[in-house]
C-alpha cells in the first residue's frame, strides 16, 4: 500500500509536505510538548536564576546578582559533604536493605500457603501509610525512650532504656523507610515472580537444579529488569526523602541525618536563603543523574555478565 | 424549548450574580496557627459576621512552621494573598523594618471609626507592647501572649519532703531533679525541651544563658557563644537533662514535655505559661489536682530568665481591605472578645497574656490560679533588658535579626549534639561560634 503511494504520488503535493508536517501531522504532540516544557523547565529555569542571585527572603534590599558565588560558597562549606555522604548513605542502604527484603517477602508470596491473600495485604499496608504518619508513629509508639513500645520491652528484660533516634539516627531513619518501602520492591519483584514460565522451573528441576541454581540461572536473569525498574524508581524517591527525617530527627543530631532534600528545606524555610537553596537544588538535580546513571550502568554491566554466564 | 431553559438558566445567573455583588461583603482572608486559642477565634466567624455583615471571613490555619513559611513567602514576595496575618513577636518589628506590614497606629489614626469601641490600647502589657513595636510605633495586636514558668507535681514534692520555694534557683532545681528521678519506675526529675529548632530547646536554653550572664552578641554584632557564661549555661542545661531529666532528649519538644507532664512521669518542666491550662484541664491531664506554680529558675543573674512570646495580628501593606482588616484586628484582640469566650466558652479558656484587664476579672482569677504568677511574669519580662551586659537587639529567648531564625536552628543542631553525647559542649559552642559568625559576616553586618 505504501509502495504504492509513494510511486503515484504527484510531484506538488511532495512539495507541499514540510508545510504539511508542520503543521498537522508532527505538530499534533506539539500541545504535550509545550505543556511539558512550561510545568518542568520553567521551574528549573527559574530555579537557575535564583541560584545566581544573593537573595535572602528577610533582607530585600540586599538582593544581587552575584554569579556563582552561591555555588562556590557550598562548595566551600564543610556541612554540605557531610549532607551528600548522608544522601548517599541513606539512598543506597535503603535500596539494597529493602531489595534484599522485597525478595526474600516476595519468593516467599509467590507460594502456595493458607492466608496469602490476607498475609499480602499486610505486607503491602508500609507503603499505603502516608509518609509523616508512619514517622509520627515509629516515633512516639516505638522509639521513644518514655513511652514507647522498645522502651517497655528493653524495661521489662532489665535493660537501660534505649533512646535509639539520638544514639543511632540514621541506622533509625533507614529502618524507618525501609519498613515503608520494603513492600513496593516486593510488589514488583513478585509481579516478576509471577510472570515466571512454570515450564521452565519444571524442566531445570528435571536436569536436577537445586533451589539456589534455580534461583540464581532462571529467576534471578528473569526478575533482571524489574530489579532495574524497582532499584532505579525507589533511588530516585529516597535521594529525595523528606518527611520522615523531618518528623523523626529533624536532621539531627547535629547534622547526622540532614539530607540534600531537607538541607535544602532548612536552607529555604529555615535561613530564607533562596539563592543558595536554589544552587543547592541544582547539585540534587546533579547527584541524582549521577547516581541514577551508575545504577543503570552496574545493573547492565550485571545483566551481559548474567547473558555469558 | 431546550434553548429557553438555557436562556432561563443564563437569566437566573445574571440575576442572581447581580444581586450576589449588590450585597457582596468584603472577604478576609486570614491566616492564622493552629493553637487551641486560634481555633476557638474561628468558632466565633458568625459572631463577627452577624456584627460586621459588610465583612465575611476566611480562614487559613496551618501549623505553626508552616504558617510561618506561608506567610513569610506571601508577604516576602508581595503577592497579597493575606488581609490579616498571625505573626509572633519574633517576626512583628523586622517585617515592619522591611515595611511589610502597617503601622497600627496609623491606621487607627486614619481610621478610627475601624477600631473596636472601647478598644484601649493602653489596656495591653506593656512588655508584649513594646516587643510588637518597631520605633516606638505599635505594627500587630497581641492575642495571646505567654512567658515561661516553672511546672511541679505537688504530691511528688510532698511524698519526699520538699518544698518548692516562691523563686527557684536553677541549682535548687537540679537538686530537686535529682532527688526526685527514678528512671527504672518511669519518673524523670525533670522535663526540659531538647529538641532542635530556635523556637524549640533554643527558646528555654536562652531564658538559662541570659540567667547566667551570657548573650548571643556584643555590641559589635560579635557572636559570645564560646564565652564562659555560655559554657556554664550549655553545659548546666545538657547534664541536668542527661543526669536528672527525660530519656529522649533531641526528641523532646513542647508536646513530649507536656505529655510527660500530664501523665504524671516529670516532677517539673519548665516551659510556657500556656500549658498551665492543658495541665489544670481533667481532659487533657492527670495531674490537674498536684499541679503547683512557680516563676521560671533564676541563676546568678536575676534576669532574662522567662520569656515572652505573643502570637498577634498584623495586616500586610500589600491587602486592600486595610480599614476591613483593622475592624477584624482590633475586634478579636478587644475586650469585648475575651469577655464573649469568657462568657460562651468559660473563663480558663479565654486568650491569656495580653491586657492588665485580664487579670483583674474575678470570673478569670478564680477559673485560673496560675494567673497571678503568670501576670507576674508577664509584666517583668521585657525584650529589650534581658542580659546582663548590653546587647545590640531586642529578644528574651531570640534575637530580634532576620538571620536568627537560620542561626538559631544551627546552632540548637550543634547543641542537640551535644546533649546525644556525640561531642562535647564545648566543641559544639566552638562550632556554633564559627557558624554564627560566618552568617553574620555572610548577611553584612561587620561591612561598615
Amino acid at each position: 500500500m505504501t509502495t504504492t503511494y509513494s510511486v503515484t504520488a504527484p510531484v506538488p503535493k511532495k512539495r507541499a509536505r514540510p508545510f504539511e508536517n508542520l503543521f498537522s501531522r508532527q505538530s499534533l504532540p506539539l500541545p504535550a510538548i509545550i505543556f511539558m516544557i512550561v510545568v518542568t523547565q520553567i521551574p528549573l529555569i527559574l530555579t537557575l536564576r535564583y541560584s545566581l542571585e544573593r537573595w535572602n527572603l528577610l533582607r530585600p534590599e540586599r538582593r544581587a546578582f552575584i554569579w556563582f558565588n552561591n555555588y562556590i560558597n557550598i562548595l566551600e562549606n564543610r556541612d554540605f559533604w557531610t549532607i551528600i555522604l548522608n544522601t548517599l548513605v541513606l539512598t543506597l542502604s535503603v535500596v539494597v536493605l529493602s531489595l534484599i527484603l522485597g525478595m526474600l517477602l516476595a519468593l516467599l508470596l509467590n507460594r502456595e500457603f493458607p492466608g496469602r491473600n490476607i498475609v499480602r495485604t499486610m505486607l503491602i499496608t508500609p507503603f499505603l501509610i502516608m509518609p509523616t504518619v508512619s514517622a509520627v508513629l515509629w516515633k512516639n509508639v516505638l522509639f521513644n525512650p518514655a513511652f514507647g513500645l522498645l522502651a517497655a520491652i528493653y524495661a521489662m528484660l532489665g535493660l537501660p532504656r534505649p533512646d535509639l533516634l539520638a544514639d543511632a539516627p540514621m541506622a533509625s531513619v533507614i529502618t524507618v523507610i525501609v519498613w515503608q518501602w520494603t513492600p513496593f520492591m516486593m510488589l514488583i519483584l513478585l509481579a516478576g515472580l509471577q510472570s515466571l514460565d512454570a515450564e521452565q522451573m519444571e524442566a531445570s528441576q528435571i536436569d536436577g537444579a537445586g533451589r539456589v541454581t534455580q534461583f540464581r540461572y532462571i529467576v534471578l536473569p528473569h526478575l533482571q529488569r524489574y530489579i532495574e525498574i524497582a532499584v532505579l524508581m525507589e533511588t530516585l524517591f529516597i535521594l529525595s526523602v523528606f518527611g520522615e527525617i523531618f518528623v523523626t530527627t529533624t536532621g539531627g543530631p547535629g547534622i547526622q541525618t540532614t539530607n540534600l532534600s531537607f538541607g535544602i528545606y532548612q536552607e529555604a524555610f529555615q535561613r530564607w536563603n533562596i539563592g543558595e537553596a536554589s544552587a543547592m537544588g541544582i547539585y540534587a538535580i546533579i547527584l541524582a543523574n549521577i547516581v541514577v546513571l551508575l545504577f543503570v550502568r552496574v545493573l547492565r554491566r550485571g545483566r551481559h555478565e548474567g547473558v555469558t554466564a | 424549548m431546550l434553548r429557553s431553559m438555557l436562556v432561563l438558566v443564563v437569566l437566573l445567573f445574571l440575576v442572581g450574580g447581580t444581586l450576589v455583588s449588590a450585597q457582596d461583603p468584603v472577604e478576609l482572608t486570614i491566616a492564622t496557627v493552629n493553637n487551641p486559642d486560634m481555633v476557638v477565634m474561628e468558632s466565633f466567624t458568625e459572631v463577627f459576621e452577624a456584627a460586621y455583615p459588610n465583612i465575611s471571613l476566611n480562614w487559613v490555619i496551618l501549623p505553626e512552621n508552616e504558617l510561618r513559611a506561608t506567610v513569610t513567602t506571601d508577604v516576602a514576595t508581595g503577592s497579597s494573598t493575606f488581609d490579616i496575618v498571625t505573626v509572633g513577636m519574633f517576626e512583628a518589628p523586622i517585617w515592619a523594618q522591611n515595611g511589610w506590614i502597617h503601622s497600627i497606629d496609623d491606621l487607627a489614626a486614619q481610621y478610627p471609626d475601624n477600631v473596636q469601641a472601647d478598644y484601649g490600647f493602653d489596656d495591653l502589657l506593656p512588655g508584649v507592647k513594646l516587643g510588637l513595636s518597631y520605633e516606638n510605633e505599635l505594627y500587630a495586636l497581641p492575642f495571646y501572649g505567654e512567658s515561661s514558668m516553672l511546672f511541679y507535681n505537688k504530691a511528688m514534692f510532698a511524698e519526699a519532703g520538699l518544698e518548692m520555694p516562691e523563686q527557684p534557683t536553677w541549682d535548687q532545681v537540679r537538686e530537686f531533679a535529682c532527688a526526685l528521678h527514678d528512671p527504672d519506675n518511669g519518673r524523670y526529675g525533670i522535663a526540659l525541651r531538647g529538641l532542635p529548632g530556635w523556637g524549640e530547646i533554643m527558646a528555654p536554653l536562652t531564658t538559662v544563658v541570659n540567667t547566667y550572664g551570657g548573650r548571643w552578641f556584643d555590641e559589635n554584632w560579635e557572636p559570645q557563644l564560646n564565652s564562659p557564661e555560655w559554657n556554664a549555661a550549655v553545659s548546666f542545661y545538657v547534664n541536668l537533662i542527661n543526669e536528672c531529666g527525660q530519656p529522649g532528649a533531641t526528641g523532646t519538644g513542647f508536646t513530649e514535655a507536656l505529655t510527660l507532664m500530664a501523665q504524671g512521669q516529670a516532677a517539673m518542666w519548665v516551659d510556657a505559661t500556656v500549658a498551665a491550662g492543658f495541665l489544670s484541664n481533667p481532659e487533657q491531664s492527670q495531674i490537674v489536682d498536684d499541679l503547683g506554680f512557680a516563676p521560671a529558675p533564676v541563676g546568678p543573674v536575676a534576669k532574662g530568665n522567662h520569656w515572652l512570646w505573643a502570637w498577634s495580628l498584623a495586616i500586610p501593606s500589600t491587602t486592600t481591605h486595610v480599614a476591613e482588616a483593622l475592624q477584624f484586628a482590633t475586634w478579636a484582640t478587644s475586650r469585648d472578645y475575651i469577655e464573649l469566650v469568657g462568657t460562651t466558652n468559660g473563663w480558663a479558656t479565654i486568650p491569656p497574656g495580653t491586657r492588665v484587664s485580664t487579670y483583674e476579672r474575678a470570673e478569670y482569677l478564680e477559673a485560673a490560679p496560675f494567673a497571678p504568677v503568670v501576670l507576674g511574669l508577664m509584666e517583668s519580662a521585657d525584650p529589650t533588658d534581658s542580659t546582663r551586659d548590653t546587647v545590640p537587639y531586642v529578644g528574651v529567648q531570640f534575637v530580634g535579626i532576620p538571620e536568627f531564625q537560620g542561626i538559631g536552628t544551627d546552632v540548637s543542631q550543634l547543641i542537640a549534639e551535644a546533649l546525644a553525647g556525640d561531642n562535647t559542649v564545648e566543641a559544639a559552642l566552638a562550632r556554633a561560634n564559627e557558624i554564627t559568625r560566618e552568617a553574620m559576616e555572610e548577611a553584612g553586618y561587620y561591612d561598615g
